[in-house]
């Protein structure tokens, strides 16, 4: 079976984000990028099934502009076969991403699709369940463990009750949780290794797809700050601020 | 404008999450409706039929919603929504797994967790954990839209007397089953709707040393809470993640123990209206959002705490 990983190229999570004095965004000039760390568990995952035997060959894909195939370059360094970039430099909706990698996922034939639940910056927590809607597939989201057996596959989903199993039928499309698996660190001869894999360039207007916006983004605001406020001494003066300052308890 | 709301539910009573996005859909104006889909479902239907200002409670009693797998549920929200200018569910793990799917099949964008609503067809909602508000305008015919539930008071359980109409509808896809569910501390107070929750992180150490926490917890009728690292840790179960990826939460009063304060965890609990932060390094990040600080080896202050309660 061929698998599609879908890769989003996002500001490091470790970057606190920093919106634009003209309210129009969030600025990205010259602040570090990396791989959605969900994105990487999705990657990750495609890596042990093809460990397993379950997966031959692992595509990733992404649609983006700029530095995108950087990313790409390095799911290829963590062991993906070939890279697909989806190029453009507009900032598309979800709904519209989904088109596009339904549109590859149809070409390349593959057998599923692995997502990250959400991009830690638009936060959408989106694509992977439009996907699966388009392509008439199975959905299975939020997934913290994936097993998969012929045309079957048993799913443990992180639900906001705790943990919920399903099944469900071969093709499918699943989205990957933070706890499915530890993503492998990528290392020197692996970099240098993903530099001759294949990395396929689409335009996007070659695709022929309706992918207008559906939003238009009026501003972009810092919320409220939160001030800092006392350091109490003492568990007692705690107690005390609690009951009879802020009367919280 | 007509709203169209997705019932939360699990077939015996509805979700409080629920009367959250009711009270979103009163902000944007016009008729609300709710959709109660499941199986062996009449006790909903009625009780969504008092929940204040809801015109009509459609009820699609079926076996193949028993579970609310998305791929059924989906084809009837469908179905349904064609009616409608708004369709809202909240944004729990529930809403944020079938609506998107919805979305797709009636061709319309999504707008995810909005936190507030400016106009029918203006919302703002956080991006980057939630440090960043866009506001965006929607041009589709049907705004899919889900609720934080945080931002949003829930509507009167009580004091409607809407109408209850059966329909049918929605396919069978036959394409997933639902297996199992494993809950875990069922008895203990619901973290999202706590008034006081107490969490601990890494600082922990372990997931016996969490009894401090049930013990402080118990005391003041709080939900216990975590960071990911205890959850990745293995001391707590999943389901207790505050954060970007776990609950948003926003109770009177929220005490971190042994927590660092990560951008990530901020996310989940930085709209608690009192932050108390208990952690022995003076630098962590936690205390610049903390109201009241200590900065105390948690093994003293935790025991010290609830000695005093
Ligand atoms: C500078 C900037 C400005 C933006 N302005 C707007 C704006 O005005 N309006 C607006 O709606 N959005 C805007 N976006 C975000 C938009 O382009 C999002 O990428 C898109 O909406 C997807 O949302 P998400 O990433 O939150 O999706 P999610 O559904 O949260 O993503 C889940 C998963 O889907 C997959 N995925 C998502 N995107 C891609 C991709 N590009 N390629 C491959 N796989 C992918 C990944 O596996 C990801 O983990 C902006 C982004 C940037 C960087
Ligand atoms: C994509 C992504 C999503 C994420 N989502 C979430 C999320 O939803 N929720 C979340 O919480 N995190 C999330 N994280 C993780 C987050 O970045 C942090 O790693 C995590 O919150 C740290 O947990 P912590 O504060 O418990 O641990 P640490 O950062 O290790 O902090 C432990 C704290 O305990 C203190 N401490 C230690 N011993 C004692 C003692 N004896 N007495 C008092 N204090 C003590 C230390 O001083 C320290 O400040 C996410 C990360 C990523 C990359």
């Amino acid at each position: 079976m061929k698998i599609l990983v879908c890769v989003k190229r996002v500001l490091d999570p470790q970057v606190k984000a920093r919106v634009k004095a003209d309210e129009s965004g969030v600025d990205l000039a010259n602040v570090k990028m990396t791989m959605n760390p969900f994105c990487e568990n999705a990657l990750e995952e495609a890596l042990r099934l093809r460990e397993a035997g379950v997966v031959e060959e692992i595509i990733v894909a992404s649609v983006g502009g700029g530095k995108t195939e950087e990313t790409l370059r390095h799911g290829l360094a963590m062991g993906a076969d070939r890279a697909i970039q989806v190029v453009t430099e507009e900032m598309l909706e979800p709904l519209a991403i989904a088109k596009v990698l339904k549109q590859i996922a149809e070409q390349e034939g593959v057998g599923m699709v692995i997502a990250g639940k959400q991009a830690i910056d638009d936060d959408s927590n989106q694509t992977a369940q439009m996907l699966s809607a388009l392509l008439g597939w199975s959905q299975a989201t939020y997934c913290s463990q994936i097993k998969i057996d012929g045309d079957m596959a048993t799913v443990t989903r992180e639900v906001d009750a705790g943990l919920e199993t399903i099944q469900v039928k071969m093709p499918a499309v699943m989205s990957a949780d933070l706890r499915l698996n530890e993503p492998r660190y990528v290392k020197l001869p692996d970099v240098m290794k993903a530099k001759r894999k294949p990395m396929d360039k689409i335009e996007l207007a070659s695709l022929g797809l309706d992918t207008a916006n559906r939003l238009t983004t009026l501003k972009v605001e810092e919320p409220e700050g939160r001030a800092a406020g006392v350091i109490v001494s003492s568990v007692s003066e705690l107690v005390d601020k609690l009951r009879n300052e802020a009367k919280v308890i | 404008m007509t709203n169209l709301v997705i019932v939360e539910h699990d077939n015996n009573e509805v979700g409080a999450a629920t009367l959250h996005a009711v009270t979103a859909a009163q902000q944007i104006g016009g008729d609300i409706d709710l959709l109660v889909a499941g199986e062996n479902c009449a006790s909903v239907a009625e009780a969504a039929a008092k929940i204040a200002g809801v015109s009509s409670v459609k009820v699609a009693d079926d076996a193949k919603f028993a579970h609310h797998m998305a791929e059924n549920l989906a084809s009837l929200i469908v179905e349904v929504a064609t009616g409608y200018s708004h369709v809202l569910a909240s944004a729990t793990t529930f809403g944020k797994n079938v609506m998107p799917r919805a979305a797709a099949l009636l061709d319309k964008a999504q707008i995810s967790e909005i936190v507030e609503v400016k106009s029918p067809d203006t919302f703002v909602r956080p991006i980057y954990a939630g440090n960043a508000l866009a506001t965006v305008q929607s041009a589709d015919t049907i705004k899919m839209i889900t609720v934080r539930t945080i931002k949003f008071e829930p509507a009167a359980s009580e004091g409607g007397s809407a109408s209850i109409e059966a329909i049918s509808g929605g396919v069978d896809a036959g394409l997933s089953s639902w297996v199992s569910q494993a809950l875990s501390n069922n008895d203990q107070v619901d973290l999202t709707s706590a008034k006081i929750v107490v969490s601990g992180g890494r600082g922990m150490q372990s997931g016996d040393n969490f009894a401090m926490l049930h013990s402080v917890a118990a005391k003041l009728g709080a939900a216990v809470g975590a960071s990911r690292a205890a959850v990745d840790s293995g001391f707590v179960p999943n389901e207790l993640q505050v954060g970007q990826t776990g609950k948003v939460i926003a109770p009177d009063l929220y005490i971190a123990v042994g927590i660092s304060g990560a951008i990530q965890h901020l996310a989940g609990m930085k709209e608690s209206k009192v932050i108390v932060a208990i952690n022995n390094d003076s630098e962590a990040p936690i205390f610049q959002v903390a109201d009241y600080g200590l900065v105390a080896d948690l093994f003293e202050a935790v025991p010290e705490l609830d000695a005093a309660l």
